[in-house]
């Protein structure tokens, strides 16, 4: 039951930043752009909730705009990870023991030899920051990720009776991979991607941190806290909301994994 | 095991020479021609064709990513363009900070977390450890950096316990380098020992449920000394794997945390090598990270068959 | 002298009952037989007495060992006893043992924990006991690993393990049943000499009539958590008072009434053929060993033919199906299905597929969860030139066909039971009306009971379509009561080939009259009654 607690609290916490991100499009309290001199870094309160920068911008509606550069990039990245992970995996478990299953493993170690940030770093050096290089860095180190996963549920499945029954039947790997692997692994991709997610929400902060990620004007969590950094001994609200709002969000999503990894877990449920 | 040491470090060099490729054609090639990247759009076509002479940009690619790589094995990373000294010299210079941190949080990170998880899996289901949980699932969600500010904040501004940045350089003795590296050491560390304590707890209570366990307790160990002679050993395993990625991401975020701390360490270097269009300082050091995350899954991979004699022998 | 007494013994899991007035004594020396089927509750029982439960059960009742309540007993004096006054070993030894630990200490830590030896001592102690489980010192050194040892090997070291102190109880847990008929044999005879020899009790806990027949002064058979009856072996098993003590025997030797469709007609024929596959390099830079699993195996099988396949684990018996199925490449010689040669992966043509299907060992492993029974069992179907538009009639028949209605197929796999999997595995091999079904341990996994059952279906329904069966298993009594003919094959070679009656009754290959001598069975003169016993089981 503690499980189920997990689950709803991740999924309400992941969810409201989710919802801000989303409403942020049609209303935020201020304007997040404008600036307003006479009312610059105050503290939280009434009129500002959660107090404005040293531009007077005001920092509540900053955060609701900062959460969609966030949630895209972590979001493409998952999905760049999926779509070239989960074909390789699959296609590494249907030849395991043989070399394309050597390649796609050996390539997967190699790509974790590249974490987020040297790649983004890479790619900087080329092309200059963006956020589209948050997201190719944190999509590319992501693929790996998935391929492993996929492979290992998948590696398993194949050694089961059904999948032999189905080569009995004529089918051939390709379609064994989709009918019967793809949707046992399902499960544990979902998984997976919710962590990723959280863990895309965390690099692309320090990326934008850095000065890898988002540039200005688009605010975004990381640069909040980046610009904080010299006033937050006098203007500590400045660091504090943004790295609060990161790490909840990143909180909730865990727990949602966490709580769909228990409910998913064909070794918890119970046969019905 | 020399087979199996053999065939690991065949895929050690084959692993090293594709990453080289890789960020040699990155930086090298993508962007068309180097010279005029790192001069910009002002340029004279003498001064480029200058550079072009002095990055050795007159060679064919292949015979350019020999050099290169030759270079680097005599200990030659090229010469900074925009300091005009080698970039060995550079790099050496900021390992003195890198290294020790890494070292430092990567040790201060196994203390706390392999006690904490091996802790929790014992008491499993009860009050440590659901507070040993709690405090992780918080632990994996906070940003190392703003950790870090947070530290600066009331650690150094607040409670002047500790240096808020800088690096007293080795000359200030160790004790100095101690105090200025504790708090960035803290704060890489700390979000990883949550991981690393999870990943420790999951893999013991995953061991504790194996038929060897039961025949152990069959001999008359007890829970605890089941535990200890059996259980920890087997679930080390899944914790090295961790381990060896772990300090990748050490390495990565030592290059955001250095940020944080002003530190001169090999992140500020490749920083300022983006900044200034620095490709030779990026390239660099940027091979020099990977290899280190390359060298040390080798080291990790020789450990497993340490703990576990079934992979003693080539894969 | 009584050495346990357990009166009343109770044991629940979160409330729910498992165990119910359980009450056995045992004499020391003497071996008392458990027997039961799987979820009677047998291994419970000793789990219990040695507060081995697992999380979330309770025990009730007491159990007097040497005047001490084991159930009542505080952990601090049970870890005390346990490995001292009893020893335990376990059925599975491939996970039995720690793979990071050598042998030699795995052993000594029995003497080391109890503070019976110095660590130099133990290991001497554990030599001696290794040596006296057949373990010889120049084969088996102490600091060997698990992973090196074959599986009987490794029930060996636990038995070296359990019987360190020289415990006065020794419990049993399906100790033989992963392990090969002549390695069972082997065992058996380890644990008889050791009880004799060291005045040991033993309680031998095994799902196998015949073994406890063989070993147990006493026995007690159990079912859903209650003792049916007890009492002496050789009586109980002669008089079978209780209906449900009737109804196991008769299922275990049941044969089923077959009519032979067998005809002259070649079906499968195998030429020399011959499988292999690469082992680990020993060094990078040598070229892969390669294993022969199959060595040059001809054997023809007729239509309307059921043919066994008998051997021991690693003999090459599945890795030949697989080949017979077109899933893996021959390395040498050929396979023919009605005339045309097999080839693996899609280079076999659909019709000819369509002649072989197979049923597999696992019956949870044998369908796609996500499936319901009817999409599982049209699989096959596929295999026709273009999909048929009466597929839930043909689902449906083949469902009836094996005892199942129709709308057992909207339903998922998790609602049947073990052998009624089985029998879903069965209407999929059957829907394509197939002239081959390949059975790999297709029963094996089963209940004597729901074995008998699933046996007289297969009878049936090759009386009825003239199906040719290729039936590999383990088991040599299930093999004599479903085939006609039977092949003996020992590492990768077939070693005799005959009338599955005369094969069994005058073996003439030695690997053969091994097999046999080696298979426990109930003596024929226990069995007297045993075809007035035929009409209860089912």
């Amino acid at each position: 039951m503690r499980h189920r607690g997990s689950l709803i609290l991740g999924a309400v916490l992941a969810g409201s930043f989710l919802a801000l991100a989303l409403i942020s499009f049609v209303w935020t309290p201020y304007p997040y752009a404008a600036m307003d001199i006479a009312a610059r870094l105050k503290p939280p309160g009434p009129v500002h909730w959660l107090g404005t920068d040293q531009f007077g911008r005001d920092v509540a509606a900053q955060l609701m705009v900062g959460a969609r550069t966030s949630i895209m990039v972590a979001i493409v990245a998952v999905a760049i990870g999926i779509a070239g992970g989960v074909p390789l995996g699959l296609w590494a478990a249907a030849n395991r023991g043989r070399w394309v299953d050597e390649i796609i493993q050996r390539g997967s170690d190699l790509v974790f030899a590249f974490p987020a940030i040297v790649t983004a770093i890479l790619i900087t050096s080329v092309f200059g920051p963006s956020a589209l290089n948050a997201i190719l860095a944190i999509g590319i180190f992501n693929i790996p990720v998935f391929a492993r996963v996929t492979r290992a549920g998948a590696i398993s499945l194949w050694t089961l009776d059904y999948i032999r029954a189905a080569q009995v039947a004529g089918k051939r790997p390709l379609r064994i991979s989709v009918e019967h692997v793809l949707p046992n692994v399902a499960n544990l991709l979902i998984v997976q991607g919710t962590i990723q997610f959280s863990l895309g929400i965390l690099a692309e902060a320090g990326l934008s941190y850095v000065g890898l990620g988002a540039q200005p004007p688009t605010p975004s969590w990381g640069r909040m806290l980046a610009d904080s950094q010299t006033m937050f001994a006098f203007a500590p609200h400045l660091a504090i909301f943004p790295g609060l709002v990161i790490v909840l969000t990143v909180l909730g999503l865990n727990l949602l994994g966490d709580g769909l990894r228990d409910l998913l877990d064909p070794r918890l449920r119970r046969p019905a | 095991m020399l087979g199996f040491l053999l065939s690991r470090l065949g895929s050690l060099m084959l692993s090293l020479i594709v990453a080289s490729v890789v960020i040699f054609a990155v930086v090298q090639v993508i962007p068309g021609d180097p010279a005029t990247f790192m001069m910009g759009l002002n340029a004279t076509p003498e001064s480029v064709a200058h550079l072009r002479e002095a990055l050795g940009l007159n060679g064919p690619l292949p015979l350019r990513y020999l050099h290169w790589v030759a270079g680097m094995l005599h200990g030659d990373l090229g010469m900074s363009y925009t300091y005009r000294v080698p970039v060995a010299g550079l790099v050496a210079e900021r390992l003195q900070v890198s290294v020790p941190l890494t070292i430092y949080a990567l040790l201060l990170s196994t203390l706390l977390a392999l006690p904490a998880g091996i802790f929790a899996a014992a008491r499993r289901g009860r009050a440590g450890d659901l507070a040993v949980m709690g405090v992780t699932q918080f632990g994996i969600a906070v940003p190392n950096f703003w950790f870090a500010m947070l530290l600066v904040l009331f650690v150094a501004l607040r409670l002047h316990w500790l240096p808020a940045g800088g690096f007293a350089g080795w000359q200030a003795g160790p004790w100095a380098v101690f105090k200025s590296l504790t708090l960035p050491a803290i704060s890489l560390a700390l979000p990883q020992a949550a991981i690393l304590a999870r990943v420790m707890r999951s893999a013991l209570i995953e061991t504790l449920g194996q038929d060897f366990i039961r025949t152990a307790r069959a001999k008359g160990l007890s829970r605890g000394q089941a535990t200890r002679r059996h259980g920890v050993r087997n679930a080390l395993i899944p914790v090295l794997t961790i381990l060896g990625l772990q300090f990748s991401f050490l390495l990565a975020g030592g290059i955001i945390i250095e940020n944080v701390f002003y530190l001169p360490g090999l992140g500020r270097l490749i920083f300022q090598g983006i900044t200034q269009r620095d490709l030779i300082v990026v390239q660099s050091v940027v091979m020099l990270l990977v290899a280190a995350v390359i060298v040390v899954n080798f080291a990790v991979e020789v450990a497993y068959a340490l703990i576990d004699p079934r992979l003693r022998r080539p894969a | 002298m009584t050495l346990l007494s357990v009166r009343d013994l109770s044991v629940s899991i979160h409330g729910l009952p498992i165990l119910s007035g359980v009450s056995f004594d045992m004499a020391a020396g003497e071996v008392f037989g458990l027997v039961g089927e799987s979820g009677s509750g047998k291994s419970m029982t000793s789990l219990a007495l040695m507060q081995l439960l697992p999380q979330g059960a309770v025990a009730g009742g007491r159990a007097t060992m040497g005047g001490a309540d084991l159930l009542a007993l505080p952990e601090r004096q049970m870890c005390a006893l346990r490995g001292r006054e009893i020893g335990m070993i376990f059925q599975e030894p491939m996970t039995a043992l720690n793979p990071v630990k050598t042998i030699g200490d795995q052993v000594a830590e029995t003497l080391v924990i109890h503070g019976a030896a110095s660590r130099g001592e133990a290991l001497r102690v554990a030599r001696a006991r290794l040596d006296r489980v057949g373990l010889f010192a120049d084969r088996f050194p102490l600091d060997r690993f698990p992973h090196e040892l074959s599986g009987g090997q490794r029930q060996r070291v636990c038995i070296a393990m359990a019987v360190a102190l020289r415990p006065k109880l020794l419990i049993a847990d399906e100790p033989t049943t992963a392990l090969d008929v002549t390695t069972q044999a082997q065992i058996l005879d380890l644990l008889r000499d050791l009880v004799a020899e060291e005045r040991m009790g033993l309680m031998l806990i095994t799902h196998d009539l015949a073994v406890v027949a063989g070993m147990a002064d006493h026995v007690a058979v159990m079912q859903a958590g209650r003792i049916v009856e007890a009492g002496r072996t050789e009586a109980l098993f002669r008089t079978r008072r209780e209906a449900y003590t009737r109804a196991l025997f008769a299922a275990s030797g049941h044969q089923p009434s077959r009519q032979t469709t067998r005809t002259e007609k070649p079906l499968l024929e195998v030429t020399q053929a011959d499988r292999s596959y690469p082992l680990p390099r020993p060094h990078p830079f040598a070229r892969p060993p390669r294993f022969r699993a199959v060595k040059g195996v001809s054997f023809t099988l007729h239509e309307g033919e059921s043919l066994g396949l008998v051997g021991e684990s690693g003999c090459g018996k599945s890795t030949l199906a697989r080949a017979i199925l077109g899933l893996d490449v021959l390395q040498g010689g050929a396979i023919r299905l009605g005339g045309e040669e097999v080839r693996a992966g899609h280079h076999m043509h659909r019709t000819m597929r369509a002649k072989m299907q197979a049923v597999f060992q696992d019956p949870y492993g044998s369908f796609n969860p996500r499936w319901r029974v009817d999409r599982a069992v049209a699989e096959p179907l596929h295999l026709l030139p273009e999909p048929p538009g009466d597929v839930p009639t043909r689902v449906a028949a083949a469902l009836e066909e094996v005892g199942l209605s129709a709308k057992d197929g909207r339903k998922f796999i998790h609602e049947f039971s073990g052998g009624q999997r089985q029998r879903i595995a069965i209407a999929r091999a059957l829907i394509l009306r197939p002239k081959l079904i390949v059975l790999d341990e297709a029963v094996s996994a089963l209940d004597v009971r729901v074995r008998a059952q699933v046996l007289d279906l297969l009878a049936d329904l090759q009386a009825r379509h003239g199906l040719a069966y290729l039936f590999i298993s383990h088991d040599l009594g299930v093999v004599r009561a479903i085939t006609d003919r039977v092949l003996v094959m020992q590492a990768g070679e077939i070693v005799e080939e005959g009338a599955t009656p005369r094969v069994f009754d005058a073996p003439a290959h030695p690997y053969t009259k091994t097999l046999v001598a080696a298979t426990p069975r109930l003596p024929a003169d226990w069995m007297e009654d045993a075809d007035a016993d035929r009409q209860t089981v089912v």
